[in-house]
């Protein structure tokens, strides 16, 4: 199975954030890693939606939908600056 | 609700189907009537949300294959073990309805500019679709920008566009590689996306270029593998990695 | 609401007959979808051991060809995913739980299974107990597919397939139910699909 990357989960980025994540700048909490949320691995085919980082895959968001309820757990991010420089 | 979407906001909406064009066998292109659309920008996707009769639904999301200011389109590849993509290339009519929510995307787009650096597209596959619409937006707006788009296919029957993308002269230059089977005849390139076939057809990477590229998975692996190898900086090489098998 | 899409079916079947087989919520498939949440690890065999662990203490560890030389089994069972589809009669091979958890002394109440990769999911004891559990190794005939599970997956068949960890590596003891992955982000902690338990609070 293929990870795609953050392009893949736009849409539900934007419907969790209220605003356009793809050209955020996420830093792995674990190797450091400075990246686009655009360049995660992304996992949708599970019972969740699961964001890795790309250097070391370690978790950076998972997302869920419980009862029709979004949840967003962000704990492997660092940062997560939405309106990066440059 | 749907159809109350306020403009810019991203919430579901009901767009209508107005034209099918068929591209290739496998591949269709929607144009689409959407009440409440408030732009978009060349690179940019949509998602299409199906319902049946009994409620159950199934999202995919599609690259805009129009440019900004043209009719809103998808171009959509049919994948035979696909579950949306079938229904939207084969039984889809004309008037028939589509919940759509977007645009969506903020990194992978191009806007032209008056000091743009080179640009280098390159596609695998359906993969052609968002850098049609970079390509579309380059010619309506005018701009100049040295452009070259390296473009991989099993074979010709599966080239994208291939009218169109045969009609730009004005500063872009259009490489095919076929990796399946080839015309007889055939001068264009033959092999996978990789380092050596890059540094035959890329920028160089002293030029300051920027490059997407647009595919597969494994396609973008190995494309952004190449031109990070040809010395391109991370930053420079928009990476846009699509589902499903097909892929060059 | 959502416009009904014209046409529009997706992938189900429906089987006439099937319906006291499938849970509620759940359509069938003939497919068998790939989840993931993770990259496919690929331990090799060589490398691979299936532990039992209660807390730091390795109690009991098998290397593959020792798994191999224990009895197995081929069962027929159907499997449901807390994604909603439900696939029927799918044919596996693996040695039951029983046999591994036959070999430990423990008063454990609780199981955290492990995996490569970092992926966990924790069970009742009683239900990787009495023939209700295994260690797959073989699906349809052939070896356990990596992105199945592949070498060796946990199968537990009566629970939502998410509890079935795939390419596991073993079974932490517990005194304490410990939520695993899927179950810290929400998901049930037992996860029954006849009594529809895909959320915490269901």
């Amino acid at each position: 199975m293929d990870a795609l990357d953050g392009n893949a989960i736009a849409g539900l980025l934007r419907d969790v954030f209220g605003t356009e994540m793809t050209a955020a700048s996420g830093t792995c909490a674990v190797c450091g890693a400075t990246r686009p949320v655009a360049e995660t691995r992304v996992y949708v085919q599970a019972p969740g939606t699961v964001v890795r980082c790309r250097s070391c895959s370690s978790l950076l968001m998972v997302i869920t939908e419980v009862r029709g309820v979004k949840c967003v757990d962000l704990r492997g991010l660092a940062v997560l600056d939405s309106t990066p420089a440059g | 609700m749907a159809g109350t979407a306020v403009r810019g906001r991203l919430t579901w909406q009901t767009a209508t189907v107005s034209s099918l064009t068929r591209e290739t066998p496998s591949v269709c292109t929607i144009a689409l009537d959407v009440p409440h659309w408030g732009g978009h920008q060349a690179g940019q996707h949509l998602d299409v949300r199906l319902t049946a009769d009994d409620g159950y639904q199934a999202e995919r999301e599609y690259s805009i294959a129009a440019a900004p200011g043209e009719p809103v389109a998808i171009t959509v590849e049919r994948l035979d073990d696909g579950e949306v993509s079938p229904y939207l290339t084969d039984d889809l009519r004309t008037g028939d309805e589509l919940e759509i929510r977007g645009p969506v995307g903020g990194y992978f787009v191009w806007e032209a500019g008056p000091h743009d650096r080179p640009l280098l597209l390159v596609a695998g596959g359906s993969g052609i679709v968002p850098l049609r619409a970079i390509l579309r937006h380059r010619q309506r707006t005018g701009a100049t920008v040295p452009t070259r788009l390296l473009y991989s296919a099993r074979s010709l029957a599966d080239v994208i566009y291939r009218e169109e993308l045969g009609q730009y002269h004005d500063g872009v230059q259009v490489s095919y590689t076929l990796t399946r089977s080839q015309p007889p005849g055939w001068t264009g390139h033959t092999g996978r996306v990789d380092a050596a076939l890059l540094a035959e057809v890329a920028w160089p990477a002293s030029q300051d270029p920027v490059a997407y590229v647009c595919g597969p998975t494994n396609f973008v692996e190995a494309a952004a593998a190449g031109l990070i190898g040809l010395s391109y900086p991370d930053q420079r090489v928009k990476t846009e990695r699509f589902g499903g098998t097909g892929g060059p | 609401m959502s416009p009904v899409s014209r046409g529009f079916h997706g992938r189900r079947r429906e089987t006439p007959g099937q319906s006291g087989r499938v849970p509620p919520g759940q359509y069938l498939t003939t497919d068998f979808p790939v989840l993931s949440a993770g990259p496919t690890p690929h331990t090799p065999l060589g490398e691979w051991t299936f532990s039992i662990r209660q807390g730091r203490d390795v109690t009991r560890s098998w290397s593959w060809a020792e798994i191999q030389a224990l009895p197995a089994e081929t069962i027929t069972v159907d499997i449901h995913c807390v994604t909603r589809w439900s696939k029927l009669d799918t044919m596996w091979a693996g040695v039951s739980m029983d046999t591994l958890l036959g070999q430990v002394e423990h008063s454990a109440g609780y199981v955290l299974a492990f995996s490569d990769g970092g992926y966990t999911t924790n069970l009742p004891i009683a239900d990787v107990s009495d023939g209700k559990a295994w260690l797959a190794f073989s699906y349809d005939g052939g070896p356990l597919p990596a992105e199945h599970g592949g070498p060796a997956r946990l199968l537990v068949p009566h629970l939502y397939f998410w509890k079935s960890a795939k390419w596991v590596r073993g079974l932490e003891l517990l005194d304490h139910d410990e939520p695993g992955f899927w179950e810290t982000y929400g998901y049930n902690m037992y996860g029954d699909p006849w009594r529809e338990q895909r959320y915490a609070g269901d």
